[in-house]
């Protein structure tokens, strides 16, 4: 039992990346009938916008302290952050430790504007082209976005560390009623999936309860009905892809204590929410979340000792066989709505 | 001639007139000189130019003209390589029965995968095969390493048993592929003045099996089958209203461009007896769409100009640095010297990618059929030039005839 829940829990943390992506993912494809295969470049442009942040928070002068010496008996050199002298040195630290979910905060505003510029100076002369075009071009564009991050931050992955309070694991076991030490699971995950939940929720509601909302899901089925009735629904469009880029950047950002990221990051992340979209059915909303966090906990289900020893590779290949398995028997997916993209 | 219209004689007798040539026509730089590293007349690099060539045309006859976007094309290429390389150490050191099998593998692979993906159109089945691609990758990986060799690829080893030849050559070393006795990586070497040209025994093979697939992809282009593939792409409705059914045709040219890419894979081992999964990840499926496309998808030649571009890229402008950039610039001003070299630099060296994926996206926006179509059009452009002198003329004569 506590090997179940252990399982569960290890695959929550990639369930709700796969889950905010191919959210993301569905919602543009739902509004504008785009295929973006650029938004797992967005999700490794939100990654680095956590770790431009915390650069930027690190950024620091040097002065000589004369009273220390190092090893080698030159007077020790203290490298001081900017942001310790502006706000006093506890907080300066506290801020500086606490860089990755700030960077929630920078990465909102860039995130949606990448995505408005993205929509309006690309996307938006695709509409009336092939699905294949637009496929071909969101890659031309992943490409270039994945070289200038490789050209700015080296290929190299870029450790950027979670605030101190929630590296380190705690006894999840022993929580719900478990002996000790059965169940360890690393805090930072935790946050994770609570952070997942709460942006999906965020989506849906804003969504299901604002005008706003209602106009996009009202144009989402009937576009042509919507504008007839004189409402600038490409505006709205657009603005949903922005909110679409700043979901995927977001689960960027809060990623990057789980794995440093490297510009190659998206693309790895990409491949696999396609396949979550299609298994959780093209334009379905809940699909996409309620696949991606299927996906990811069979994933994880599948890497786990016993299962390898039967099915050897199983864990490499089980969201593929998957995805594969639904095509054929669903061909909308789990979730997917009659007449949208049907061939 | 060949059963081939005039024009695409013409076309054919061009391909193999650069073809035979090209040890000459990329090798315009003196040894010495300091645009020599500009030369991609070496065996090496020629010998990829021709088998991605192969493997773009294998993927334009899918792509091209039936419209169905496969992402999963490496599979195919990694398959051929590894069944090549199998008979290498099983059977013998020649080179032919290594390239009908890794053919013959890759197409039976291609008939389990295209039976599958092909219940599916469109974006479905872009992601089916990448779903069947990956799935290989990630199986040659880890569970099929006693066939595949793991993580260190397939190797050949002084113990494998080759059947016809003997495990060694008479030296003792590791033989090497072979065609009746001529070494792949035979090369005779010729001095001119300062020009040092290569001619390789193994591109010249490369080259050879490259006409033949340009050839019958010429004539695949033109047969009825070649017809009805294109107007499944334009309309596949109407062709199911006409009574046919589309699954065969798409399935054969899916089989035929997976066998294309497994002779592709087959050469590849052949000029270098080594296979290993990387060719199989999905980016190595995203480069041959992109030679596809960036040449002129649902042209003949398109393809294998795209496949000479990114891999010319590849392979020479991802050799430039920052030094040789200052040297070209080193007759300005320093300042605008190095202003230059900054904006620059970026977009060349191991930068190159960059430059590949802006080229691309330009392609796609404003060229949808590639560097063919701009061919066309720069030529159309200059007929106008030409004709606008005589167009008076030409117009009273319509006038007169009206």
């Amino acid at each position: 039992m506590d090997a179940i829940i252990l399982q569960i829990l290890n695959g929550l943390d990639k369930g709700s990346a796969y889950a905010l992506i191919a959210l993301g993912l569905t919602l543009i494809f739902g509004t504008l009938g785009v295929v973006n295969f650029a938004h797992g470049a967005l999700f490794m442009i939100g990654a680095f916008c956590a770790v431009t942040l915390s650069k930027l928070l690190n950024a620091s002068y040097t002065t000589i302290d004369e009273t220390k010496t190092d090893f080698l008996g030159n007077p020790l050199k203290v490298e001081t952050p900017y942001v310790m002298d502006w706000f006093g040195p506890e907080a300066g630290a506290a801020i500086i430790d606490w860089s990755v979910p700030l960077a929630i905060l920078f990465a909102i505003p860039i995130m949606i504007l990448i995505g408005v510029i993205m929509e309006r100076g690309l996307i938006k002369h695709f509409y009336a082209r092939p699905h294949a075009d637009q496929i071909l071009v969101t890659f031309g564009l992943a490409i270039v976005l994945q070289e200038i991050i490789k050209y700015y931050f080296g290929a190299n992955p870029i450790p950027t560390p979670a605030p101190d309070a929630f590296t380190g694991s705690f006894d999840f076991g022993q929580l719900i009623g478990f002996e000790a030490n059965q169940i360890i699971y690393p805090y930072w995950r935790l946050v994770y999936f609570a952070f997942a939940a709460v942006v999906i929720g965020a989506v849906f509601a804003f969504l299901q309860f604002t005008t706003f909302g209602m106009v996009v899901r009202a144009g989402m089925s009937d576009r042509e009905t919507v504008e007839l009735l004189g409402i600038n629904i490409n505006r709205r469009f657009t603005i949903m892809f922005g909110i679409a880029a700043a979901v995927a950047g977001l689960a960027g950002v809060m990623y990057v204590p789980i794995n440093p990221p490297n510009y190659h990051m998206g693309m790895d992340f990409l491949v696999l929410s396609f396949v979550v979209v299609v298994v959780g059915g093209m334009g379905s909303l809940p699909g996409a979340v309620f696949a991606g966090f299927l996906l990811g906990i069979l994933e994880s289900f599948a890497s786990m000792g016993a299962v390898i020893d039967v099915l050897p590779g199983i864990n490499q290949i089980i969201i593929y066989l998957v995805a594969i398995v639904i095509l054929l028997t669903r061909p909308r997916g789990l979730m997917g709505r009659k007449g949208v993209m049907e061939e | 001639m060949l059963g081939l219209g005039k024009k695409d004689t013409l076309l054919l007798g061009i391909v193999a007139v650069l073809t035979i040539l090209a040890p000459f026509i990329f090798n315009p730089f003196p040894v010495n000189s300091a645009m020599a590293q500009f030369n991609a007349g070496y065996p090496d690099l020629l010998q990829r130019f021709v088998i991605f060539g192969i493997f773009a045309i294998g993927y334009n006859l899918l792509f091209g003209l039936t419209g169905y976007l496969s992402f999963g094309h490496a599979a195919f290429l990694g398959v051929g390589s590894y069944a090549a390389v199998w008979m290498f150490k099983l059977l013998s050191m020649n080179v032919i029965p290594a390239i009908a099998l890794s053919v013959l593998t890759a197409g039976l692979f291609a008939v389990l995968i295209g039976y599958i993906s092909l219940r599916r159109s469109g974006i479905y089945f872009a992601i089916l095969t990448l779903a069947f691609a990956q799935m290989t990758y990630a199986l040659a990986y880890s569970v099929l390493t006693p066939i595949t060799g793991g993580e260190t690829g397939l190797q050949l080893a002084l113990s494998d048993p080759r059947i016809l030849d003997g495990a060694a050559s008479a030296e003792g070393n590791l033989p090497v592929p072979g065609l009746f006795g001529l070494e792949m990586r035979d090369s005779v070497q010729l001095a001119v003045g300062d020009w040092l040209f290569t001619f390789s025994a193994g591109y010249y093979f490369s080259g050879l099996v490259m006409l033949l697939a340009f050839y019958l992809a010429i004539r695949i282009f033109r047969s009825p089958f070649g017809m009805m593939l294109r107007a499944i792409k334009s309309n596949q409705q109407r062709v199911n209203y006409t009574g046919l059914n589309a699954r065969p045709y798409t399935l054969a040219a899916f089989v035929i461009s997976g066998m294309y890419a497994g002779l592709a894979g087959g050469l590849m081992a052949a000029m270098d007896p080594l296979a290993g999964a990387e060719r199989m990840y999905w980016t190595a499926s995203g480069e041959v769409v992109l030679m596809t496309i960036l040449g002129g998808v649902g042209t003949l030649i398109g393809p294998v100009l795209g496949a000479g571009l990114i891999k010319y890229m590849e392979n020479i402008v991802s050799k430039i640095n920052s030094d040789i950039l200052h040297g070209w610039f080193a007759f300005m001003p320093d300042g605008l010297e190095d202003f230059i070299v900054s904006i620059i630099y970026p977009f060349i060296g191991k930068g190159w990618h960059l430059t590949l994926g802006i080229i691309f996206m330009l392609v796609v926006i404003f060229l949808p059929g590639g560097l063919v179509e701009g061919g066309q059009r720069i030529a159309r452009l200059l007929r106008r030039r030409k004709s606008d002198k005589d167009e008076d003329a030409g117009q009273a004569k319509t006038e007169a005839a009206e």
